[in-house]
């Protein structure tokens, strides 16, 4: 299964090279012809403000949800996980739609509140979680699996074959969230 | 379960977040809309841009808390904020109003000529400038979480920062190649922390993120630094010292990301109107150059 990793801005490397860790070899997607030669697509941490903007301009959010929509998996974390919302409180920024799920933009705060925990991830386990400046799911539809909770709000949610996390998992040495994505 | 907060991955992992992106230099809450709505990653609350603060001369210390106040209230995106080198106190101010970075710069007039701030000591992460790896390094010492080059600040010239990323760059791929033995002398010869050298000469990179910064005025210039291997870009004067910001601002995120497409630099580049009129850095007296604050 070739994956890619969207390469507008953000932490796209730290993915490639966790993703490299589990042996696969990732290509950066930053077209829809780059789009169309993958299996699966990691939306990496970053601005979800600018990576979405570049998306629109580049012509690269309909091609991804034709994909989705067909069954490609998708891993989406932290501003991942806002492009893959249905809806961001308080904004019209763009978005994919591929999870039904309500999400806030910097729910835990500025970055002075930014933090890392232990947490409990379903199917994961326990992994070390790293939040900065993160959103959370403010409500969730059906058909959405709630993966991981912290403060009482989802912040590991699944739907289909799309899997999102509000924290980092491409900071750590820890593969199994994105083990999980490769399973799916 | 307990939470951790200031540790060195989130502190390091916010500028992971920026990587591939523009920070902006704005001054007012309009012209963070304007970036923001540009693309950039994230904004630096001034005062006075570079340009102004090299015109206008006087003491440039931090901003107007008023003012990064509104700035931070006025978009979404991170808000960073200067501080004088080595004045921890404004530091402290900064981190007290939740700024997200602190970028201890040498554009304002420094407060201490031999220490830099302790930035082991702040829970806010810090970004440094650097001329050379030692110095680089050194910061990264102190607590710095993120570098960029110097360049020279407000010229909208980016000979410097070209040099700058280039001696960063490559003497890092020159410890790279040194064997074990060789590196306390490459520790001592830089100035540097011994156990940060065997670590950069051992992943042939930076532990923390590197942007470019100081100089840049066009789609190209940030384009050129990026092919260099910078992570990311800096913006001061160069946007809302020309002719047409907004446009500007929206092509230089844009070349950012596409840095090695020719063609969408191309068509970037075209109909951006006059760039930042610029100065020559070589007809340039020593005194005026900031890139010598710090060391």
């Amino acid at each position: 299964m070739k994956i890619g990793v969207l390469a507008l801005q953000g932490d796209f490397e730290d993915h490639r090279v966790a993703l490299g860790r589990l042996g696969t070899d990732p290509v950066l997607v930053r077209t829809p012809d780059d789009l169309g030669g993958v299996d699966g697509l990691v939306i990496p941490g970053g601005e979800s403000t600018t990576i979405g903007k570049l998306a629109v301009r580049r012509g690269l959010i309909e091609p991804i949800r034709a994909r989705a929509a067909s069954g490609m998996p998708v891993l989406g974390t932290c501003a991942g996980m806002i492009l893959c919302a249905r809806r961001v409180v308080d904004s019209d920024q763009p978005v994919l739609g591929l999870v039904d799920i309500t999400v806030r933009r910097n729910a835990f705060g500025r970055q002075v509140d930014s933090f890392e925990c232990d947490l409990d991830v379903g199917g994961v386990g326990r992994v070390r979680a790293v939040f900065i400046r993160a959103p959370w799911v403010e409500s969730v539809g059906e058909g959405v699996e709630v993966l991981a909770e912290r403060d009482g709000r989802p912040v590991a949610a699944r739907q289909g074959r799309v899997l999102v996390t509000a924290f980092h998992p491409e900071l750590t040495e820890d593969t199994g969230v994105h083990a999980a994505f490769l399973g799916v | 379960m307990t939470e951790e907060r200031g540790t060195l991955r989130v502190k390091r992992g916010l500028a992971e977040m920026l990587k591939g992106g523009v920070i902006m230099d704005v001054t007012t809450a309009e012209q963070a809309k304007i970036a923001e709505d540009a693309g950039a990653c994230a904004v630096m609350a001034l005062e006075r841009v570079p340009a102004d603060i090299r015109r206008e001369g006087g003491v440039a210390r931090m901003a107007d808390l008023t003012k990064i106040d509104e700035i931070m209230r006025s978009v979404t995106i991170p808000v960073m904020a200067k501080c004088r080198i080595g004045h921890f106190v404004e530091a402290q101010i900064l981190q007290s109003l939740g700024v997200d970075y602190v970028d201890e710069s040498e554009v304002l007039t420094p407060a201490d000529e031999e220490h830099h701030v302790n930035k082991w000591d702040f829970t806010v992460p810090f970004v440094c400038g650097g001329t050379n790896l030692g110095e680089a390094l050194r910061r990264i010492g102190e607590g710095a979480a993120m570098i960029r080059s110097k360049g020279e600040a407000g010229t909208g010239n980016i000979v410097e920062a070209v040099r700058h990323l280039r001696a960063i760059l490559g003497e890092i791929r020159r410890l790279h190649g040194l064997a074990p033995e060789e590196l306390a002398g490459a520790a001592k010869d830089l100035r540097a922390p011994q156990e940060i050298v065997r670590d950069v000469a051992g992943s042939g990179r930076l532990p923390v993120v590197l942007f470019c910064a100081g100089g840049v005025a066009t789609p190209a210039d940030a384009a050129l630094v990026m092919q260099l291997g910078a992570e990311g870009v800096f913006v001061g004067s160069g946007i809302f010292k020309s002719e047409d910001p907004a446009v500007r601002a929206k092509a230089i995120v844009e070349a950012t990301t596409f840095h090695s497409d020719p063609d969408v630099l191309a068509k970037v580049t075209r109909g951006l109107g006059e760039a930042m009129r610029g100065l020559d850095v070589r007809t340039m007296p020593d005194e005026e150059r900031l890139a010598q604050r710090g060391w």
